[in-house]
C-alpha cells in the first residue's frame, strides 16, 4: 500500500510511479522488458498485488489494440484506451455480449452451466429484460430507497467501535451493500449474508486455491436458485410489490422465464449491486487516506461529496473489464479483429488514459466532468444501477463526515485475486477516540 | 449562435446562447444547468441528456439516429418528442429552441 511521504502535498505523489511503491518499479521493469506479445492481463495475480498499472501503460502506448495469443483463458484482444473502449462499448451490433459466445467476462462462461442474464444478451431480448428490471431504480423509487439507505447507514455507523482497529470491509462495506441488496429483493433479513455468499461464489476464479471448485460453485448457485424460487412462488400469486422478485414475477416479459434465466438475472443483480458498490465504499476511504490533502478539502467543504463520488468510482473501477465477442471482422486501431474473436475492454486502463482524462492517476475530488469515466460502461449495457451506487456512496460520506473528522487506515488492504472484480477482502481501520 | 431555452421539470427556466457546432447538451452542461447530465461527454452512449423538444421545434431539430433510438429506448418516460440533447447540433436555424427536461436523468 502506498503511504504518503512526509511533506508531500500533491495528490499526484501517490500515483503508480510513487517511489514509496518499490514493487511497482519492479513490475514496470518487467512490463517493459518482456515481449509485448506475452503480456496477459487476465492474470489475477497482477490485480491481487496491484501491479497491473505499468502493463496497461505500455499497452496503451505501444499496442492499444493488443492480441494475446496465449491468455490463461485462451486468445483474446485487449482494448486499453478510453476512446477505443467507448467505440467497442457503443457498437453492440458488431460486439456481442451473448452468453453462448462466451459472455461478458474474459473467461468464457462455463458452457455446461450457462447463466442467461440480460447483461449477456444482445437486443432484442436484452432490451426487453432490462426494461423489466429498470423500474426498480425509477426516480420515485430512488427517493424512497435513499431514505432506507440512510437509516441503514446510520445504524451501522452508530455501532462502529471507536479507538480500536476493525475491518472496514466486513463491518461497513459488505454490511451496507448487503443490506441494500436485501432491501431491493425484500430478502429475509436474517439470511441476508447468503447474498454475499452467492455473489462471491458467482465471481470467484475456481482455478485459484481457496475458492470454491467448479462443482462447489455450481452447488452454491443452485442453492441460490432454490431459495429465490421459494420467494418467487410466494410472490407470484400475491399482489405486485416494489421488490425485484415481485417485478420479475409479475412483468409479462419475464414471468415465464426458465429457472436458469431467473437465476442468471438474479446473479446479475446480486453481483451488479454487491461487490461493485462494496469495493467503492472501501476504495474511497483508502484513497482519502492516501491523499490526505483531498481528505482535508473534503472535511472543509462536504459539498465536494457530489463530485468526489464519481471520482471514487473512476479511481476504483470496481469491474476491471468487460468482454465482447466480434460478430464480424472489424478494423480497430489499425488491427483486424476477426469474427469470433474475444475482445476485452479494460475499463481500469481506460480510466487512467491521459488522452481522455486530465492527470488520470491523481485522485481529485472536484473534477469538472467527474462522470466521464468507464466504470459503469457505456452504450445499451451501461449499468442500470449507476445512480443507486452513487446514492449509497454519497450517503456513506455524508454520515461519516457528520460523525468523525477522520477515519484512519492502519494497515495495507488485502486485495481480491481477480482480473474482473477489482476489490478488497480486508482493510484495517481505526476511528480515533 | 442560437438562444436555447431549457425548462426543468420543476419549472426553472434558463435561456442561454450556445455557439454553432456545439450540441444542446454541451450548452447546458457548460453553463451547469441542472437537469441534463451528459455523462458520456456527447457520445450517444448514456442517455443522461434526455430532453423533450417543444412541438414547435420538432421539424427543425430533425429525427433520431439509430444509435440514439437504441439508447432512448432504455431511458425513463420516453415520449415521441424525446431526443438525446447531445445529438442536436446548434445552428442559427435553432435560434429560440425550447426543450423541457425530465424529472431526472439516469
Amino acid at each position: 500500500m502506498a503511504t504518503l511521504a512526509a511533506g508531500a502535498a500533491s495528490p499526484a505523489d501517490l500515483s503508480p510511479t510513487d517511489p514509496a511503491r518499490p514493487d511497482l518499479a519492479e513490475a514496470r521493469a518487467r512490463a517493459y522488458a518482456m515481449p509485448l506479445a506475452d503480456i496477459d492481463m487476465t492474470d489475477p495475480e497482477l490485480f491481487r498485488t496491484d501491479t497491473h498499472w505499468p502493463y496497461f501503460e505500455r499497452l496503451r502506448a505501444e499496442a492499444p489494440v493488443h492480441y494475446c495469443a496465449n491468455g490463461r483463458f485462451g486468445p483474446f484482444w485487449s482494448i486499453t484506451r478510453y476512446a477505443d473502449i467507448m467505440a467497442v462499448d457503443t457498437n453492440h451490433a458488431v460486439f456481442s455480449s451473448e452468453a453462448i459466445l462466451g459472455g461478458i467476462t474474459a473467461r468464457n462462461q462455463d458452457p455446461e452451466f450457462i447463466l442467461p442474464m440480460f447483461i449477456a444478451m444482445d437486443p432484442p431480448k436484452h432490451d426487453i429484460q432490462r426494461k423489466a428490471v429498470s423500474p426498480i431504480v425509477s426516480p420515485q423509487n430512488l427517493v424512497a430507497l435513499e431514505v432506507l439507505i440512510r437509516e441503514r447507514a446510520q445504524a451501522i455507523f452508530d455501532n462502529l467501535p471507536v479507538g480500536e482497529t476493525f475491518d472496514w470491509v466486513d463491518r461497513v462495506s459488505i454490511e451496507l451493500t448487503t443490506q441494500m441488496l436485501a432491501t431491493l429483493f425484500d430478502f429475509p433479513w436474517a439470511d441476508r449474508r447468503l447474498l454475499t455468499r452467492w455473489s462471491d461464489a458467482a465471481t470467484a476464479d475456481d482455478t485459484l486455491p481457496g475458492n470454491p471448485t467448479k462443482p462447489e460453485r455450481q452447488a452454491i448457485l443452485i442453492e441460490c436458485l432454490t431459495y429465490f424460487t421459494r420467494l418467487w412462488n410466494e410472490r407470484v400469486n400475491a399482489p405486485a410489490g416494489n421488490d425485484l422478485v415481485s417485478m420479475l414475477a409479475h412483468n409479462p416479459a419475464t414471468r415465464d422465464m426458465a429457472p436458469m434465466e431467473y437465476l442468471g438475472n438474479l446473479i446479475l443483480l446480486i453481483v451488479g449491486g454487491n461487490d461493485t458498490t462494496r469495493n467503492s465504499i472501501t476504495g474511497g476511504l483508502l484513497f482519502l487516506n492516501d491523499n490526505p490533502h483531498e481528505y482535508d478539502r473534503l472535511r472543509a467543504d462536504p459539498a465536494l461529496i457530489e463530485t468526489m463520488v464519481p471520482e471514487i468510482i473512476r479511481y476504483q473501477t470496481p469491474l476491471a473489464h468487460m468482454r465482447r465477442t466480434a460478430l464480424a471482422d472489424v478494423e480497430l486501431g489499425g488491427q483486424t479483429i476477426r469474427k469470433g474473436d474475444r475482445v476485452v475492454m479494460w475499463y481500469v486502463s481506460g480510466n487512467r488514459d491521459e488522452r481522455a482524462i486530465d492527470r488520470p492517476d491523481a485522485f481529485v475530488i472536484d473534477r469538472a466532468r467527474p462522470r466521464q469515466h468507464l466504470s459503469f460502461g457505456f452504450g445499451i449495457h451501461r449499468c442500470v444501477g449507476n445512480r443507486l451506487a452513487e446514492i449509497q456512496l454519497k450517503i456513506v460520506w455524508e454520515e461519516i463526515l457528520k460523525r468523525w473528522p477522520r477515519i484512519d487506515v492502519v494497515g495495507p488492504p488485502r486485495r481480491v485475486a481477480s482480473a474482473f472484480v477489482k476489490g478488497y477482502e480486508t482493510l484495517p481501520v481505526r476511528i480515533p477516540a | 449562435m442560437a438562444t436555447i431555452t431549457y425548462i426543468a421539470a420543476g419549472g426553472d427556466t434558463h435561456s442561454i446562447d450556445v455557439a454553432d457546432g456545439y450540441s444542446v447538451m454541451e450548452g447546458a452542461v457548460d453553463k451547469r444547468i441542472a437537469g441534463i447530465d451528459g455523462d458520456c461527454g456527447g457520445n450517444c452512449a448514456c442517455a443522461t441528456c434526455h430532453v423533450y423538444v417543444d412541438p414547435a421545434w420538432i421539424a427543425a431539430t430533425g429525427v433520431r439516429s439509430e444509435g440514439e433510438e437504441a439508447m432512448l429506448d432504455l431511458a425513463e418516460d420516453v415520449q415521441p418528442n424525446s431526443r438525446l440533447a447531445c445529438q442536436i447540433m446548434v445552428s442559427a436555424a435553432l435560434d429560440g429552441l425550447v426543450v423541457r427536461l425530465p424529472v431526472s436523468q439516469h
